[in-house]
């Protein structure tokens, strides 16, 4: 199936590239070769760019350029996409503990699956994830895809409070609460690596297009 | 030059132009509500229109002058008063060292901007020295301002005495109303909503609801119902979309709101009318919405922000 790449706008300060209709991992990785191509090289005026599941939106300032000219521009990037080779993701391991106080919900995952919670730990961690964007909380990283083994679906009531460096899972997708927050995903284990600190530099462990391999620890 | 917060019943937050480039990891472009504003506040003191300011909103806010110096006040919804004298917004004003500067809610706008000349000091956390209040971090140890924080001023552009009673005329403004009618570009998931609902959007009053904050105005009005109910992989969104949950009433993605969102939208607020919409006030405005196009909306932005400088007047050359 080929999906014709649509441009559209989103008001008059974004454009949005629409390269798919489903999130799947190759879809994933033409949004994020498109990115590092614009990022690469950006024309004056566009001040970033958002990859998501299926598309990327680019903000740009209307006072330096016209809707015309960035959709033009946009284009000939759009033809060179398929000429660059696409970049290598960077591979970052996370060590992590799960299931008890660090994952309440494992045991409940596992009994919806009608599985042990040491084939929900071994499927969980057996395969690398790609962080197909990141949003709700600065530095929360949507990774996927989940074996479909043991894909559940959010909790009914999200939690008033779930703690910095837990790692749950909800639908096909699994993610790292990176602040303290309310979540509605399942908490499966808890990581102690720092994934925010708006005082360092860079702030964020991890950018759109990694991939993320758990490493148990126990 | 600084100033110390007296007493702070509202929400007074550092706000910059923005802190541009971190989207992609979720983290808010933040800024002011009223960019506008912001930038004309900036200009009348003699700053870039990029500099950091105070935002003034939701209640009382008392400043007193800790040495001489120059502010300027730009935006609505509040009186402003220093030492004893009350004094119209979008101008810039001498004060002196100890005079206290009132800023009073009224009742015909939300926003207003504080600058200083020589700009708001302080240490830029992740690029930006404006405030995420959701994130805890930037402006001034990430939260509101209170009673008792001294807020520090850099060096003014030129002497105090050139910067002083410079105003903005009403005929370079927006078209702030208390019903106004705003601009919007329609689409990307325009599609999502039938004929029908996008008549009710644009033939309908919509009122801001008590629970909007600077993430997202809440609008509530006739219902717009989704025709397609496939639901929508998120996307990236800007200060300015209109979500349309599966309630029906819309909500506008304002200065700190979420960078990526899953439900669809209906369509996005023209820059030019961000700041319009920004000033509504919950509860009391009436809103109506237009359609237009991105190429007329990107006109009419240009028009409102292209030459501002050149639009204040100065007591020497004006019509003083």
């Amino acid at each position: 199936m080929t999906f014709k790449p649509k441009i559209v706008p989103l008001g008059d300060a974004a454009l949005l590239v629409q390269l798919g209709d489903e999130i799947n991992v190759e879809i994933n990785h033409r949004v994020q070769t498109l990115a590092a191509l614009i990022d690469s090289a950006p024309l004056d005026g566009v001040i970033e760019t958002v990859p998501a599941y299926s598309t990327l939106l680019i903000h740009y300032d209307p006072l330096v350029l016209t809707d015309s000219q960035i959709r033009t521009w946009v284009r000939t990037k759009l033809v060179h996409m398929d000429e660059t080779e696409s970049r290598k993701p960077r591979q970052i391991e996370v060590p992590l503990r799960y299931g008890g106080e660090y994952g309440p919900d494992l045991e409940s995952v596992a009994a919806y699956h009608g599985l042990h919670p040491e084939d929900v730990i071994r499927i969980h961690s057996e395969k690398p994830y790609v962080i197909y964007m990141m949003g709700f909380t600065p530095g929360f990283p949507y990774m996927g895809k989940l074996h479909d083994a043991i894909a559940t679906p959010r909790l009914e009531t999200p939690r008033k409070h779930v703690p910095a460096g837990t790692v749950a899972i909800a639908g096909s997708q699994t993610g790292i609460y990176p602040v303290d927050s309310p979540g509605g995903w399942r908490l499966i284990g808890w990581t102690s690596l720092q994934l925010f600190d708006p005082k360092s530099e860079p702030p964020f462990l991890f950018s759109p297009g990694d991939e993320v391999r758990f490493v148990v620890e126990y | 030059m600084s100033l110390e917060v007296l007493d702070a019943s509202g929400l007074a937050t550092i706000q910059d132009s923005g802190r541009k480039g971190w989207r992609r990891f979720g983290v808010p472009i933040s800024g002011p509500m009223d960019i506008f504003a912001f930038c004309a506040a900036n200009l009348l003191a003699g700053n870039p229109a990029s500099f950091a300011v105070l935002e003034i909103g939701l209640g009382e806010l008392t400043f007193r002058a800790l040495q001489d110096c120059i502010i300027a006040v730009a935006g609505s919804g509040y009186h402003l008063s220093i030492y004893l004298w009350d004094f119209p917004l979008w101008s810039s004003f001498f004060v002196r060292g100890g005079w206290a500067i009132h800023f009073n809610k009224s009742h015909d706008g939300m926003w207003a901007y504080l600058a200083i000349a020589g700009g708001v000091q302080g240490r830029p956390v992740i690029g930006s020295q404006s405030t995420c209040l959701r994130g805890a971090f930037g402006g001034l140890e990430g939260r509101r301002l209170q009673a008792g924080d001294r807020i520090l001023g850099g060096k003014p552009s030129r002497p105090l005495s050139h910067l002083a009673a410079r105003t903005l005329p009403v005929e370079a403004r927006p078209a702030y109303r208390v019903h106004p009618v705003i601009d919007i570009i329609l689409g990307p998931q325009t599609k999502h909503f039938g004929d029908e609902s996008l008549r009710t959007l644009l033939s309908s009053e919509y009122t801001v609801s008590l629970t909007s904050d600077r993430m997202g105005y809440r609008l509530a009005g006739p219902p717009l119902t989704q025709r397609d109910k496939t639901e929508l992989i998120s996307e990236g969104m800007t200060f300015g979309a209109m979500q349309v949950p599966a309630d029906g009433q819309p909500i506008v993605t304002m200065a700190d709101g979420p960078t990526t969102g899953g439900y669809p939208k209906i369509g996005a607020v023209a820059s030019a009318d961000l700041p319009v919409l920004a000033q509504c006030m919950p509860d009391k405005s009436r809103i109506r919405f237009r359609a237009t196009t991105v190429a007329e909306a990107q006109q009419k932005y240009r028009t409102l922000m292209n030459g501002l400088e050149n639009r204040i007047l100065n007591p020497e050359y004006g019509e003083w």
